[in-house]
């Protein structure tokens, strides 16, 4: 029996805004801008929003910040923080508050100047305690620990990675959207210097102004809504840990179970889906998340990313924005991934659009490989 | 709260005496690391104090590079006590490159920026 709230929320509307570099502008103009460029997508204002969804950098209350600049009094307010998988997260409690009529029209929003303001990723985080003294870069040497770990157990190696990149660089071409456009070889992602040993600066993603907004609303509102409904089949959030110490496992995400009980909930399996939309910080991330979200099996990611296979013309579209390799990275960017996915459902990606796309999977990632929240959207033929 | 010392207090304190001090859970038996008021296994409460064997393998490792003027390339790793716990280290006596998982080290108490802190020293092959 299909879950009760699988299809009971559709994206209306979607918008972004200062992608790339947006000099002079704060991070809270850039979040409203995307929020204005969203709510317009939708044919509504910022009048009709009653339920905000935010997470952002700049504040430690986003949510309420984000209402204050935008004149809004929300009746439903979510500023849950799993760092970049909020806003996927946000999918979820957006769509149980929509169908419990706690909110009639659910915003989504982030914003951030990171790049143009610092020029590095914007973190409100502390060092823990126990990792402090050793200085790790956060976030970078956490995931390459977790990518030298994979190497050391399945035998992934540093070319397979480097093509994670290179399939992304072949996305972001096409896409007038995306920051990096010009060309990227294997051999370039290995000469490339090395940063956190086995990642080099061409294994991690962009440092990128940028924002993006979803609007949402019940089912059976989208329908009479100017674009074509993208409904939420199915969304569910999974964490084992915070600090990457405390990882139990570092060839194996919280994705593995967040994926299957977001399949579950949509009554999908990954064969199905035409386009997968995966959180890529680091080229170990996608590897990682082919594994865990059963589009291969654990330890066999490396071949399964590997010589074009998840590029343009592969086997699986995988971010086929270009993704935060090569597409944009303003510091969380977990709401892409749903944006990437709605715009192929609805035939309007700026870049490749894939032919016939019915069922996206939006898979956001948090923290140091922390949070796993993973989302199915679908078309109607999917409902 | 009761009249038993914080947790990170004992550790801390250990340290200073050049000991590795490990809870241990009397429920599950499990070795915890970091301290903490819990069990995060089983969550009971009946947690005990144990000193480190010290004895340690790499379980993952990074070279973070880093300009020679800045202070040059080092590691940072995880190892894996005897006990079962594992936190975040370095190898202090091994070219960072040079450290590898699997690895046998020894974990002691040394010093960064003026603390007492647990850091790794290789084995003899």
């Amino acid at each position: 029996m299909a879950h009760e709230l699988r299809g009971k929320s559709a994206i209306a509307g979607l918008g972004v805004a200062g992608l790339g570099e947006a000099p002079g502008w704060t991070a809270w103009d850039i979040m409203a801008r995307a929020s204005l460029a969203a709510l317009d997508d939708a044919g509504l204002t910022l009048g009709d929003v009653d339920g905000l969804f935010c997470a952002m950098m700049e504040d430690t209350m986003p949510a309420l910040y984000a209402a204050e600049y935008l004149g809004i009094r929300p009746r439903y307010v979510d500023g849950t923080m799993t760092g970049g998988s909020s806003f996927v997260n946000y999918l979820g409690s957006a769509t149980a508050a929509l169908a419990a009529g706690l909110c009639d029209v659910a915003l989504i929003c982030y914003g951030s100047n990171q790049r143009t303001a610092s020029g590095k990723l914007v973190t409100a985080s502390k060092p823990p305690p126990y990792e402090a003294p050793y200085r790790p870069r956060y976030p970078i040497s956490a995931y390459a620990m977790a990518a030298a770990r994979h190497m050391h157990e399945f035998g992934t190696t540093r070319e397979q990675l480097a093509d994670v990149a290179v399939a992304a660089r072949g996305w972001a071409a096409e896409n007038p959207e995306a920051s990096t456009r010009d060309p990227l070889t294997r051999e370039e992602v290995l000469a490339s210097r090395m940063v956190n040993d086995p990642l080099s600066v061409r294994d991690c993603c962009l440092v990128t102004d940028g924002g993006g907004a979803l609007v949402l609303v019940r089912a059976e509102r989208a329908r009479d809504m100017p674009q074509t409904p993208v409904y939420v089949l199915g969304s569910a959030a999974a964490s084992h840990h915070r600090q990457i110490s405390q990882m139990p496992d570092f060839t194996t995400t919280a994705a593995k179970e967040s994926g299957a009980r977001a399949y579950a909930m949509a009554g999908v399996t990954p064969d199905q889906f035409d386009v997968v939309e995966t959180y890529d910080a680091f080229t170990i991330n996608t590897v990682l998340f082919m594994e865990d979200l059963g589009f291969c099996a654990k330890g066999e990611g490396g071949a399964f990313v590997a010589d074009g296979a998840i590029a343009p013309g592969g086997r699986l579209p995988v971010n086929t924005n270009g993704g935060g390799l090569s597409c944009t990275h303003p510091g969380m960017y977990g709401i892409f991934t749903v944006i990437e996915g709605a715009r192929q459902i609805q035939r309007r990606a700026p870049g490749v659009q894939i032919e016939g796309v019915d069922l996206a999977l939006a898979h956001g990632n948090g923290g140091v490989l922390s949070s796993q929240v993973t989302a199915v959207l679908g078309s109607a033929a999917t409902l | 709260m009761t009249d038993e010392t914080p947790p990170d207090r004992v550790f801390r304190d250990g340290l200073a005496e050049g000991r590795i001090r490990l809870q241990r859970c009397g429920g599950c038996e499990a070795f915890v690391f970091y301290p903490r008021v819990l069990c995060p296994h089983c969550h009971s409460t009946d947690l005990s104090w144990q000193d480190a064997s010290g004895d340690g393998v790499i379980h993952t490792t990074t070279t973070v590079r880093q300009k020679p003027e800045r202070g040059g390339d080092y590691n940072v790793c995880m190892v894996e006590l005897a006990e079962g716990v594992r936190m975040m280290s370095r190898v202090e006596d091994v070219d960072p490159p040079g450290v590898r998982i699997g690895m046998a080290v020894r974990a002691v108490v040394g010093e960064i920026d003026g603390a007492p802190a647990i850091v790794l020293h290789a084995k003899e092959a």
